[in-house]
C-alpha cells in the first residue's frame, strides 16, 4: 500500500549515493591541499606552514612578493566593487525609470564580457593600459578597470534580478506623486531595498577578483593568484597553502552572501 | 508498470449515460504529524454520479481526491472502484482520467499530442489515435486549436484540453482537482456548465475538488461538505442548502444569518414571528437561527422596527442591510428594482417566511470567512 | 545623474537629459570593452606597418596553431560533456531533497564556490593531491598502482581532469534551475494518463530537459575554451592550447610583423565562441517557454 513511501526512500538512497560521491571527489584536491601543507620533515603532521602564512614578519621579509600581492588584491576588490556598483546600479536604474528602450541594449552589453574569453579581453586591452600607464602609472591597482569589465555579468544579474523584484517603477512614480525629487528616490527609496542585490553583486566581485590571474598575469602586474603562481616556484607548501586559504576566503564570502538573501526573506512576514 | 489493457471503444457517444463505475472510499485515514488530513473518511459515489467535495482549504477534499488517484498513500483505509479494492494499485493502472488545478499540459507537446499521450501509451495505432484525439477535441470544442502549443492558449483552453487528455483513454472515473480556480470568473462559470454537459454525455463517475461553493452547487448531483478531514454533509445541492445539517454547512454554503431567537414548541420565535425547526436544531431556550437572505422579505414601514444601513444593487438582483431594534445586523435580498426605494435611515420591517431554519446554540462560532454583514 | 532639469515626469520622447545619465556607463564600457574587442577584431587584419593584410589569417594555419586549436576544442568539448553528464545527475540528486532544506543550500553555495575555482588554485590543489609528490600518488603507490608523475600536465589527461573539477559544480548552478522548473502535475499526469517511470522520462521530462541541458553543456563548452589560468598554471612547457598560445605572443618576444597573430587567434576564439554562445541563446528561449517560472 505505501507505493509512494517506495518510491521515495529510491529516490533518498539515489540522492545520498550521488551527492556522496561527489562531495569525496570535490573534497580530494582539497584535502590534497591540507594534507601537503601539513606534512612534517620527518614524517606526521604540522602547521608549521600556515604559522609562516600568518606570521607577518616573515612574510614581509621573506616572501615580500606574496606581500604584494595580497595587499594589491585587497586594494582591486575594494576600487572593482566601487567603481562597479558607482557605475552600475544608478544607470541600471536610470534606465528602468527613464530610459526603458535602452534595456536590451544595456543588457547586451553587460553580458557581452561571457562571450568575450579573459584571455582575448587581455590581447585587445594592452594597447588601452599603455595609455592609462602613461596617465596613471604602472599601479596594479588599475587593473580594476579590466575586472570591472569581467565582472559586470554577474553584477548586472544579480542587481537586475533585485531591481525586478521590487518594481522599481511604480515606486518611483509612487515616490514622485508625493513630491520627492530624483536623488531622494535614488537614495531613499530605491538604494534601500535593494540591499540584498547589492550585496550580492560585491559578493560575486570579490569572488572573482581574488581569483583572477590571467590579466593580471599577462600584463605582469601583482596580484593574489600572480604572487601564488610565483611562490610556487619557491616554496610549493607555502604557495598550497596560501591558495587554500584564498580558497576559504572566496568560500566564505560566498556563503556569507547566501545567507544574506536568506535573512531577507525570514524577516520580511515580522516587518507585516 | 504498464497500463491496463482495456481497449478503447470506438465512439464516445456509444456509451450511455450512467455506465461509469461506482467508487467508494473506505474510512480512509492520512496524518502528517498532528495534523490529520484524512479522519475516517467514508463516501460512496454511484455509477455515472457527480459528486463535488466542497471546503474550506487544509480540510482534505484534495488529499481525499488525490488518495483516490493513487498519488498519495493513506494511512489506513481502502478504495475500491467496480467492487474492486485497488487500495494497492499504482496510480498509472489506476485508469483514472485526472485534471489538475493548472500546469498539467505537457509544454513541449501541441494540444493534439497532449491528447494521444495516454493513447499512445496503450499502444492505439496512430490512425485510431488521431480519431480518438479528434473527437474528444470535438467535444471540449477546441479542434481549432488542435496545433497549438499550452504557451499558445488562454487558461480556459488549457483546461479543455487537459479535461479532453484525461477523457480521451475512457477512463472509468474523472477526477477534477480545483480545475477552475486558476482562471477568470466569467471562463469559469462556462467552463464549469460544459464539464457539466460533457460528463453527462459521457457518463463517466466524477469526483470533483473545490472550495467555490456556489460551482460545486451548480455542478453536482451531490455535494459532501468536508471540514477538518471529514465529511460534514453529503446531500444534493438544494438540501445542502435548504436543509443544512450543521451550523457550518449552514455558514458555508451561501450567506446566512445568524439571528437570536427563543425557542419553543418545536418552532424559533424572533422578529415578532416565528419559524419552524429543522432537524438537529436545539429545542429548547435562547439560540441563534440561520437565515438566508432570500428567506427575509422586507417591507417599508414607517413604524417598522428596523433601520436601512444600506441597499445596493447587484445586478439580478438586490441586498439591504439593516439593523434590528436590538442591534442585530440583518442582511437580506431585495427585488433589484426595489433597491432605489431604499434609503439608508428609512424603517423597514423584516418578516421570515415560513421556511424550516436551522437553530443552534446561541454562542456556537461561525465558519471563517463566512459573515453576512460582509457581502460577497 | 539625478540633474535632470525639470520636475516634469518624463514624457518619453526626448528625453535627452536622461541620457546623460547613461553616459558615464556607455563611455566606461566603450573604452574597457567595446575598443578592445575592435582592436583584436581589426588588428586581426592589420600587419606589422598597420596595413591591411590576410597574412595573420594564413599564419593560423602553422601546425602549432592548428594542434591548439584542435586540443581546445577537444579538450573543451570532452569537459563539456563530462561536465554536463555527471552535473546533471548531480542536479537531479539535489532537486529530489527537500526545498529549502540545507542539502540544497549548501550544494549550491559549494558549488557556486567550486565552480570560480579555477585557475592557479586549482592547479596548486591537483597537484598537491595527484602530482609527483601528491598524497593520493603515494597513496596508490602503496596500493600498486604507479601514476607516471607528468600525466597530470599533459592536455588530455590531467587538464581533462582538471577542468571536469570546474565543469560538473558549473553545471548543477546552470542545470538546477531547469530540473526544479519541471513541474510535478507533468509527472502526476503522465501517471494517471499510464505512463511508468520511464515512460515519464522518455516521453515527457527528457524532451523538456533536452533544450536546457544541451544549452548547459553548450556553456560548459565556452567556459573551457576560454579557460587560461588553470592551464597556465600547470603547463610550464609549451602552449598545447589556443589560450596560452595567445599568451605567448603577449609575453615572449614575437618576430617583427607578426604581432598580430596573437590578435587573429584572439579572433578566432571569438568567432568560435560567438557560434557556441547564439546557440545557447537560442535554446535557452524555448527552455524560458517550457520551464519558465
Amino acid at each position: 500500500m505505501r507505493l509512494r513511501a517506495a518510491r521515495r526512500r529510491k529516490q533518498t538512497i539515489f540522492r545520498r549515493v550521488v551527492v556522496g560521491l561527489t562531495s569525496v571527489f570535490f573534497a580530494l584536491p582539497l584535502l590534497g591541499m591540507v594534507e601537503f601543507t601539513t606534512r612534517a620533515p620527518g614524517g606526521g603532521r604540522t602547521l608549521q606552514t600556515y604559522a609562516t602564512l600568518f606570521d607577518f614578519n616573515v612574510i614581509d621579509a621573506d616572501y615580500p612578493e606574496l606581500k604584494t600581492g595580497i595587499l594589491a588584491s585587497a586594494g582591486l576588490v575594494l576600487l572593482t566593487v566601487a567603481i562597479m556598483l558607482v557605475m552600475l546600479v544608478p544607470t541600471m536604474t536610470w534606465v528602468r525609470l527613464r530610459l526603458p528602450g535602452m534595456r536590451r541594449t544595456v543588457e547586451f552589453i553587460c553580458l557581452l564580457p561571457l562571450t568575450i574569453p579573459a584571455i582575448v579581453l587581455v590581447v585587445g586591452l594592452a594597447p588601452i593600459y599603455a595609455w592609462v600607464a602613461y596617465f596613471l602609472g604602472e599601479s596594479s591597482l588599475w587593473l580594476a578597470f579590466a575586472y570591472v569589465v569581467l565582472v559586470l555579468p554577474y553584477a548586472y544579474r544579480a542587481l537586475d534580478a533585485g531591481l525586478s523584484a521590487i518594481d522599481v517603477k511604480t515606486l518611483a512614480e509612487a515616490a514622485r506623486s508625493l513630491g520627492a525629487g530624483w536623488p531622494t528616490v535614488m537614495w531613499r527609496i530605491i538604494l534601500p531595498n535593494v540591499r540584498t542585490a547589492v550585496l550580492s553583486a560585491s559578493f560575486l566581485s570579490v569572488a572573482l577578483v581574488l581569483g583572477e590571474f590571467t590579466i593580471a598575469n599577462l600584463f605582469s602586474r601583482d596580484n593574489l593568484q600572480v604572487a601564488i603562481n610565483q611562490l610556487g616556484k619557491r616554496d610549493s607548501s607555502l604557495a598550497t597553502a596560501a591558495a587554500l586559504a584564498a580558497l576559504v576566503l572566496a568560500f566564505i564570502v560566498l556563503f556569507g552572501m547566501s545567507f544574506v538573501g536568506a535573512r531577507r526573506h525570514s524577516r520580511q512576514p515580522e516587518e507585516n | 508498470m504498464s497500463p491496463t489493457q482495456r481497449p478503447v471503444s470506438d465512439s464516445v457517444a456509444a456509451s450511455e449515460p450512467g455506465h461509469g463505475v461506482a467508487v467508494t472510499l473506505v474510512d480512509l485515514r492520512r496524518s502528517y504529524g498532528p495534523i490529520h488530513a484524512l479522519d475516517g473518511l467514508t463516501l460512496d459515489i454511484a455509477p455515472g454520479e457527480f459528486v463535488a467535495l466542497l471546503g474550506p482549504s487544509g480540510c482534505g477534499k484534495t488529499t481525499a481526491l488525490r488518495v483516490l488517484a493513487g498519488l498519495e498513500d493513506a494511512d489506513s483505509g481502502r478504495v475500491e472502484v467496480a467492487g474492486k479494492d485497488i487500495t494497492a494499485v499504482p496510480t498509472s493502472a489506476r485508469d483514472m482520467g485526472m485534471v489538475f488545478q493548472a500546469y498539467s499540459l505537457f509544454p513541449h507537446m501541441t494540444a493534439r499530442q497532449n491528447v494521444e499521450f495516454g493513447l499512445q501509451l496503450r499502444r492505439i495505432p496512430s490512425a485510431r489515435r488521431r480519431a480518438r484525439a479528434a473527437e474528444v477535441l470535438d467535444l471540449v470544442e477546441l479542434s481549432d486549436h488542435a496545433d497549438r502549443y499550452a504557451h499558445q492558449l488562454s487558461g480556459g483552453q488549457q483546461q479543455r484540453v487537459a479535461l479532453a487528455r484525461a477523457l480521451a483513454i475512457e477512463p472509468q472515473v474523472l477526477l477534477l482537482d480545483e480545475p477552475l480556480s486558476a482562471l477568470d470568473a466569467k471562463v469559469r462559470v462556462q467552463l464549469r456548465d460544459e464539464i457539466r454537459r460533457i460528463q453527462l454525455e459521457v457518463g463517466t463517475t466524477t469526483l470533483f475538488v473545490t472550495h467555490d461553493q456556489e460551482e460545486a452547487l451548480a455542478v453536482a448531483d451531490r455535494v459532501g461538505v468536508m471540514r477538518a478531514g471529514n465529511l460534514e454533509q453529503l446531500a444534493s445541492p438544494h438540501d445542502l442548502y435548504a436543509r443544512p445539517a450543521t451550523p457550518f454547512v449552514a455558514d458555508f454554503v451561501g450567506l446566512t444569518n445568524r439571528l437570536p431567537a427563543i425557542v419553543e414548541g418545536g418552532r424559533a420565535i424572533l422578529l415578532g414571528t416565528s419559524v419552524p425547526l429543522l432537524p438537529g436544531s436545539v429545542q429548547r431556550g435562547a439560540a441563534l437561527v440561520l437565515l438566508r437572505p432570500e428567506s427575509i422579505a422586507v417591507t417599508a414601514d414607517p413604524v417598522g422596527s428596523a433601520t436601512v444601513v444600506s441597499a445596493s444593487f447587484l445586478g439580478s438582483t438586490g441586498s439591504l442591510h439593516a439593523v434590528t431594534e436590538s442591534g442585530e445586523t440583518v442582511l437580506a435580498q431585495i427585488d433589484n428594482d426595489a433597491v432605489a426605494t431604499f434609503h439608508p435611515g428609512d424603517r423597514v420591517t423584516l418578516v421570515p417566511r415560513p421556511n424550516p431554519a436551522l437553530a443552534v446554540a446561541a454562542d456556537t462560532a461561525a465558519a471563517p470567512d463566512e459573515s453576512p454583514a460582509a457581502p460577497a | 545623474m539625478a540633474k535632470s532639469p525639470s520636475t516634469r515626469a518624463s514624457t518619453g520622447h526626448k528625453p535627452v537629459g536622461a541620457l546623460l545619465g547613461v553616459l558615464p556607463f556607455f563611455a566606461y564600457t566603450a573604452i574597457f570593452l567595446a575598443i578592445p574587442t575592435l582592436i583584436v577584431v581589426v588588428g586581426a587584419f592589420l600587419d606589422g606597418n598597420s596595413r591591411p593584410t590576410l597574412g595573420n589569417l594564413s599564419a593560423l594555419t602553422q601546425p602549432q596553431i592548428v594542434s591548439a586549436f584542435i586540443h581546445s576544442v577537444v579538450l573543451s568539448a570532452v569537459t563539456a560533456v563530462l561536465g554536463a553528464v555527471f552535473g546533471a545527475l548531480l542536479a537531479y540528486a539535489v532537486s529530489t531533497a527537500r526545498e529549502g532544506g540545507a542539502l540544497r543550500r549548501t550544494m549550491t553555495s559549494v558549488c557556486g564556490v567550486l565552480a570560480q575555482f579555477g585557475g592557479v588554485t586549482l592547479a596548486f590543489a591537483f597537484m598537491a593531491t595527484v602530482g609527483s609528490e601528491g598524497f593520493l600518488t603515494h597513496w596508490l603507490k602503496n596500493v600498486g598502482m604507479d601514476l607516471a608523475g607528468t600525466w597530470l600536465y599533459e592536455p588530455d589527461k590531467g587538464l581533462v581532469l582538471v577542468y571536469t573539477y570546474f565543469q560538473i559544480p558549473l553545471m548543477l548552478i546552470v542545470f538546477l534551475p531547469a530540473v526544479e522548473g519541471l513541474r510535478p502535475q507533468w509527472r502526476e499526469a503522465a501517471e494517471s494518463l499510464g505512463g511508468s517511470t520511464w515512460d515519464y522520462w522518455r516521453h515527457v521530462g527528457g524532451p523538456i530537459l533536452a533544450p536546457p541541458f544541451i544549452g548547459a553543456m553548450l556553456l560548459l563548452f565556452t567556459n573551457a575554451f576560454s579557460a587560461y589560468a588553470t592551464a597556465a598554471a600547470l603547463i610550464s612547457q609549451g602552449s598545447p592550447i589556443i589560450p596560452l598560445q595567445i599568451g605567448g605572443t603577449l609575453s615572449s618576444e614575437v618576430i617583427l610583423g607578426q604581432e598580430n597573430i596573437g590578435k587573429a587567434m584572439a579572433m578566432g576564439m571569438v568567432v568560435i565562441v560567438a557560434v557556441v554562445m547564439t546557440l545557447y541563446a537560442v535554446l535557452e528561449r524555448r527552455t524560458t517557454r517550457w520551464l519558465g517560472r
